[in-house]
Formats: C-alpha cells, sequence, structure tokens
C-alpha cells in the first residue's frame, strides 16, 4: 500500500525527522489561509498522487504569493496528474500540499528496502539527489551505497558513517545523520514498511539535513497491525476494478487486451496470460480468483472482468485441487446465469473430477466451451476475441 | 530415495483443528502420510481426525516425536508458530499460509538459520513425494512416482508441470513448492542442491516467476554445481511493470525481475527453457531421449 507525500512527512514529523513546515489542503479556498499559517514569502505547491515525476509534469511549483497557491489548486484539485510513471489516464489529484521553500545547496539520494539476495533492510544511499537512481546505478555506481542492516546491531553507528562517506557530509552534518538512521530504522521496522525514499534529502544553505521528499510503501501482508495507516488509505489512486477486486479477496490487474482470463493461483494466472500471448492474443486482465473457485467468489470475478468493456471473450482457467472440479463446474453455471455473461466463455476444468466437471458444463443450457486441454483452450479464446 | 519427505516422516500439524488444518490433515492421511499428531493451544487432550491434539509443540515433541511439521496457523500468527516449533528441535518446517509479513519473515529467517531448520514457504503448497507422503495442499492424485523433481514458486503453476510429467510417464521424485514471498524459508538453491544429491532424480524442472532475481542466483548455481539436465518455465512474460502480481514477490521493480532477463540469464547457464507453460512436459521428454 502506497501513502502520498503529505502522509509520509506527517510519518516522518512523528519520527523526529526534518520536514518542512507545511499543510495538505483539499479544497482551493483553503489555500490562501494555508500559506498565510505557514507564513514566509515563497511556497511550494505539490499535488498529491501516488507516482513519482510530479515536477517535469508541472505537479509542483514554486510560488511567491498565497494567490498563486490558490491558483495552483484551482488547476488541479479534481484533474489527472499525468506522469512517466503513470498510465496514459494519469492519477486522479485531490489533496495539495503547501510547504515552506527551503534554500536548497545540495541534493543527496537516500531509500530503504528490504532486499531478498541479503535478507536483510538495505539503506540505497548517493551524493547525486533529485534524479532517477537507477541512472546513477548504472552511469556512475561509485556514487551508490547499499548497506545493510543488522537489526541485532543497537548501536548504528558505523552503517551511519559508512553512508555518510559516500554522502559525503561534513562532521556537523553526520551528527545530524546518525540519529536520523536510527529514526528511520526504527520508523521502518515499527510501521512495517516496504519501501522509503527521500528523494532528495537536501543540504540547506545552511548546511543542515532536510527531507524534501518521502516515499513510503507499506508492506500489505502487515496491515492487519498497522490499523492508523490502513486509514490512511486511498483508493482514489487505484484503478477502480483493481480496488473492487481487492474489496472481494481476488487479486486482479487491469492490462489491455480483449481475453478476460479468470484463473486460480498467481502463478497459473500469470501463465494463462504467456499461453493467451503466446498464441497471438492479448489479455485483459491478470485475476487470481483463489484456492476456492466457489459459486460466489465466480460470480463476483465474472462481474469484475465484464465491466472492462474491451473484453470479447473470457478464458476460465481452473487447475482443481482439492476443491473438487464438478463442484467448481456447477459455480460456474451458475455464476454465469446470474451474471447474464453476453460474451462467450471457454473454460478449461483440470485435476479431481475433471471429466464430470466437463460434462455438467456440456450438459447445462449456458453457451460455455469446455476445453480440456490449455493449449486448445487458449487458442480456441485467442481465434474468438479476433 | 527422495528428498525432504518420504515414508518415515513423523508429522505434527500446527493449526491442526482449523477448517484448513482439518481439510488437508484429512487428505493427507488418505495419501498415505504419517500424520502423529496436531498442535492447536487450548485443545490439548483432545482427540481430531483419531490423533491427539496437543496444547504446544514441545508437548507433542515429548509424547509422539514429530520430525516434521506443517503450518495451517493464520498469518499473524506464523512467527511464533515456526518459532515455537524450531526451538522444540524440530528441523523441517513446512508453513502453507499466506500473507505473512515480510518484516516477520526476516527475523524467523535468520532464527531458524541459526537452529539448523529447514523452513519451506510460507505461501506454499508444500511439499510431496509420490507414492510416500504429502506434507502440502497439492491434490495427490495427478502425482506419479518417478523421476522427475520439481521446485516452484507457485502452487496451481506446480501442478501443471506435475500433471505434464505424470502424462508423458516420467512421474516425480519429490515436488517442493518453495512459495512466492519475497522472503522464502528456501531458495531454489536449497532444493536444487537436494535433487543432485537424490539418485531417483533423473531431471530437475525448475518453474520461476517474475520478481527479485532468486532464478538468476540459480542459474549461475546450476552452471556450476548441477550435472543433471534441469529444465525450466518463467511465468509473467506479460507481466506489466510495477504491478505486483497476486504473489507478494511477483513485481518488477525498477525495471529488474522481468522474465525476459530471467530467460536470457537461465540460457546461458545451460538450462532448457521452456517457452510456454503447455510445453513443460514436451521439454523434459525432448532433453530427456
Amino acid at each position: 500500500m502506497n501513502l502520498h507525500e503529505y502522509q509520509g512527512k506527517s510519518l516522518f514529523a512523528e519520527y523526529n525527522l526534518p520536514v518542512s513546515k507545511g499543510k495538505v489542503i483539499f479544497s482551493a479556498e483553503d489555500a490562501i489561509e494555508a500559506c498565510k499559517e505557514i507564513g514566509g514569502k515563497k511556497w511550494v505547491v505539490k499535488a498529491q498522487v501516488h507516482a513519482g515525476g510530479r515536477g517535469k509534469s508541472g505537479g509542483v511549483e514554486l510560488i511567491e504569493s498565497p494567490q498563486a497557491a490558490y491558483d495552483f489548486a484551482l488547476k488541479w484539485l479534481g484533474n489527472r496528474l499525468v506522469t512517466y510513471q503513470t498510465d496514459s489516464k494519469g492519477q486522479i489529484v485531490n489533496s495539495i500540499l503547501i510547504e515552506d521553500c527551503t534554500d536548497i545547496a545540495k541534493e543527496l539520494y537516500l531509500s530503504a528496502v528490504i532486499d531478498r539476495d541479503s535478507q536483510k533492510i538495505v539503506f540505497i544511499g548517493s551524493s547525486e539527489g533529485g534524479v532517477n537512481i537507477e541512472e546513477v546505478a548504472k552511469n556512475s555506481p561509485e556514487k551508490i551505497i547499499y548497506q545493510g542492516i543488522d537489526l541485532d546491531e543497537q548501536d548504528l553507528n558505523n552503517f551511519a558513517i559508512s553512508i555518510g562517506n559516500v554522502l559525503k557530509l561534513n562532521d556537523e552534518q553526520q551528527n545530524q545523520f546518525a540519529p536520523m538512521l536510527d529514526n528511520l530504522v526504527r520508523l521502518f521496522v515499527e510501521k512495517d514498511l516496504s519501501l522509503l525514499e527521500i528523494n532528495p534529502l537536501v543540504i540547506t544553505q545552511n548546511g543542515d539535513l532536510h527531507c524534501l521528499d518521502a516515499k513510503i510503501n507499506i508492506d500489505s501482508n502487515a496491515l492487519f497491525r498497522q490499523p492508523e495507516l490502513m486509514e490512511m488509505h486511498d483508493e482514489s489512486q487505484e484503478d477502480p476494478q483493481e480496488a473492487e477486486a481487492a474489496k472481494h479477496d481476488l487479486s486482479y490487474v487491469s492490462l489491455d487486451g480483449n481475453i478476460g482470463c479468470m484463473v486460480n493461483g498467481a502463478g497459473l494466472a500469470m501463465g494463462t496470460m504467456d499461453t493467451i500471448k503466446f498464441f497471438g492474443g492479448n489479455p485483459a486482465n491478470f485475476l487470481d480468483v483463489g484456492g476456492t473457485a466457489t459459486q460466489e467468489r465466480v460470480a463476483k470475478a465474472f462481474k469484475i472482468i465484464l465491466k472492462d468493456p474491451e473484453v470479447k471473450v473470457v478464458l476460465v482457467n481452473i487447475f482443481g485441487g482439492i476443491v473438487r472440479c464438478d463442484l467448481i463446474a456447477e459455480g460456474i453455471v451458475a455464476a454465469i446465469k446470474e451474471v447474464g455473461i453476453k460474451v462467450p466463455v471457454v473454460v478449461r476444468l483440470e485435476g479431481n473430477n475433471a471429466e464430470i466437471g466437463a460434462k455438467i458444463l456440456e450438459e447445462s443450457d449456458i453457451k460455455v466451451e469446455s476445453i480440456n486441454d490449455l493449449a486448445s483452450a487458449a487458442k480456441k479464446s485467442v481465434e474468438l476475441s479476433k | 530415495m527422495s528428498i525432504l519427505v518420504n515414508k518415515d516422516t513423523r508429522l505434527l500439524v500446527q493449526g491442526f483443528t482449523g477448517s484448513q488444518g482439518t481439510l488437508h490433515s484429512e487428505q493427507s492421511i488418505k495419501y498415505g502420510t504419517n500424520i502423529v499428531g496436531g498442535v492447536t493451544p487450548g485443545k490439548g487432550g483432545q482427540i481430531h481426525l483419531n490423533k491427539p491434539v496437543f496444547n504446544s509443540v514441545e508437548e507433542a515433541v515429548n509424547e509422539v516425536s514429530p520430525n516434521a511439521s506443517i503450518i495451517f496457523v493464520p498469518a499473524k500468527f506464523c512467527k511464533s508458530s515456526i518459532l515455537e516449533a524450531a526451538e522444540a528441535g524440530i528441523k523441517l518446517i513446512i508453513c502453507i499460509t499466506e500473507g505473512v509479513p515480510t518484516l516477520d519473515m526476516l527475523e524467523v529467517k535468520k532464527k531458524v538459520d541459526e537452529h539448523g531448520v529447514r523452513l519451506i514457504g510460507p505461501n506454499c503448497p508444500g511439499v510431496i513425494t509420490p507414492g510416500e507422503a504429502k506434507l502440502g495442499i497439492m491434490p495427490g492424485s495427478i502425482h506419479l512416482k518417478g523421476s522427475i523433481g520439481i521446485i516452484s514458486r507457485s502452487g496451481t503453476l506446480t501442478y501443471e508441470a506435475v500433471k505434464q510429467t505424470s502424462d508423458l510417464g516420467f512421474g516425480q521424485s519429490s515436488c517442493v513448492g518453495i512459495g512466492g514471498d519475497p522472503i522464502p524459508g528456501s531458495s531454489f538453491i536449497d532444493m536444487l542442491k537436494l535433487f543432485e544429491e537424490d539418485d531417483q532424480t533423473k531431471a530437475i524442472v525448475m518453474v520461476g516467476e517474475i520478481g527479485g532475481n532468486a532464478e538468476e542466483a540459480a542459474a549461475e548455481y546450476i552452471k556450476n554445481n548441477i550435472s543433471k539436465p534441469v529444465i525450466s518455465y518463467i511465468a509473467g512474460q506479460t507481466a506489466p511493470a510495477g504491478k505486483r502480481m497476486g504473489h507478494a514477490g511477483a513485481i518488477i521493480a525498477g525495471g529488474k525481475g522481468t522474465a525476459a532477463e530471467k530467460i536470457k540469464k537461465l540460457k546461458e547457464c545451460g538450462v532448457h527453457v521452456a517457452d510456454n507453460l503447455v510445453s513443460i512436459g514436451a521439454k523434459v521428454a525432448e532433453v530427456l531421449s
């Protein structure tokens, strides 16, 4: 689950990390008041969306009057911001963060992730900030440090020194960085983060470290123990079908083809998409209907798939494990009747009682192609999608 | 021979009396697995599926001497259940549950390694040695005792590989689902090592998917250490970047972890890559002919 910058910064503030004085607004009417409350003569206004690259797309501006904040808010609130990280439709802007302006001397990069290889939390630091870190990694790898953190270690100072050296911090900044690293690690662990990125982390004209941005992802598996973070969830930043599917515990990702897919198991769902592509078709979605493909879940899945107007055919691929295929077939028949499907449906059932399941499909009064072999089922779907 | 489990496995079920624990224990017993008991705190002393229920793993270890444990408890309790089994001296732990927080796994992985415990999963279908023991949620009927070792990050995708190798008559020595999470208890490499040493295994099928670089690391290991033929299939060739494809670990991040990258590396390291899900069996036949 992703957080907005303003939410991330509220967590930063909670953990004593240096952030700008700022205020989030949800209505343009509040812009002028917010600027006055923050004070000063210059402000930065930032459109809040779950995507990077906002600056280059006009979603971040430096302004010199409260009226300009109002104009910016009026322009963006309720509209969609397209950046190189979003799709062509962009992300809706429902809030704007107004901050006092920071005088920047230098931009650095700092992030933390859970590294699968070393099986540790790894901090990534670079003296080159404000830019795409993948570019730096490719062109000047010597400017990047990957520092694994041993969570059993009480004293993180040595890690702070290693990272500080690559960030080229002076003694005073190093003294600021050591407690900062402690706080970041505490934040990462206590709030179950899966990604934390400060790009840029800046050195101000006064020589102090300051977090100018905050990108935070939270481990969705841990949300059960982070109720206050769960409340920060902003559904408006997600694909509406994906959000609807998530509510029903279905894993759905929308794609741009026209063959709807309903599969049990994430790996097989990806494999089914690949098979469709292999035979010359294009999948409209990824959908894992889960281990127990009951009538209720299958019906929900059909509804979500068919909300996509591009879908010309639906391929159902179920490898019945413990659940018997005859029960799944009955569920599919009932679900199709319940939903009232207009496009052709191809069903491939495999596993326990697959033959009985196929018979149930054939003998039902619904129109469905029952094909036991995955290659043939995929080919048939591709043919029907043309 | 086989790997990890066989007819001498004495299995303890953690989360025994819950709906999942009950359903899959019944199936496992029917398959011939020797379940010696189960653990459900607060229900010690009861009899469930004709087996004794204990309050703790330690109690079960003292009474019925299990040598493996399978976990069906809800995700939020998995950390403590795995550590409880490890501390009680169980050396093989299989965690089926999906949705365990990643930071819990960082801690668990470190501790099970210290205890010298082999952990499989979480978020996995388990382990089966056809004809001997089934420790997991896979359908027993599609398996056939034979010569192919199967390792996979996915459940139903494993069944697909199993079915194809059964249909062609090769059968399986053992099948291991290592799970789809970012921090799995065991890696492809851990299992490759075991299959290499197993006499019954003539060839290995490794089913991978997008995300991370476990397949690349395995490819490098295969090149240097595995003498048996390895056949691989990678799922997610059509997956978009930046989207989690069901499994917590299946995500292309920062342009890394794509299927194309993995396939390239596997081929460079001498692995036989099936270009399609439906041709895994055919690829095995081609390699073994």
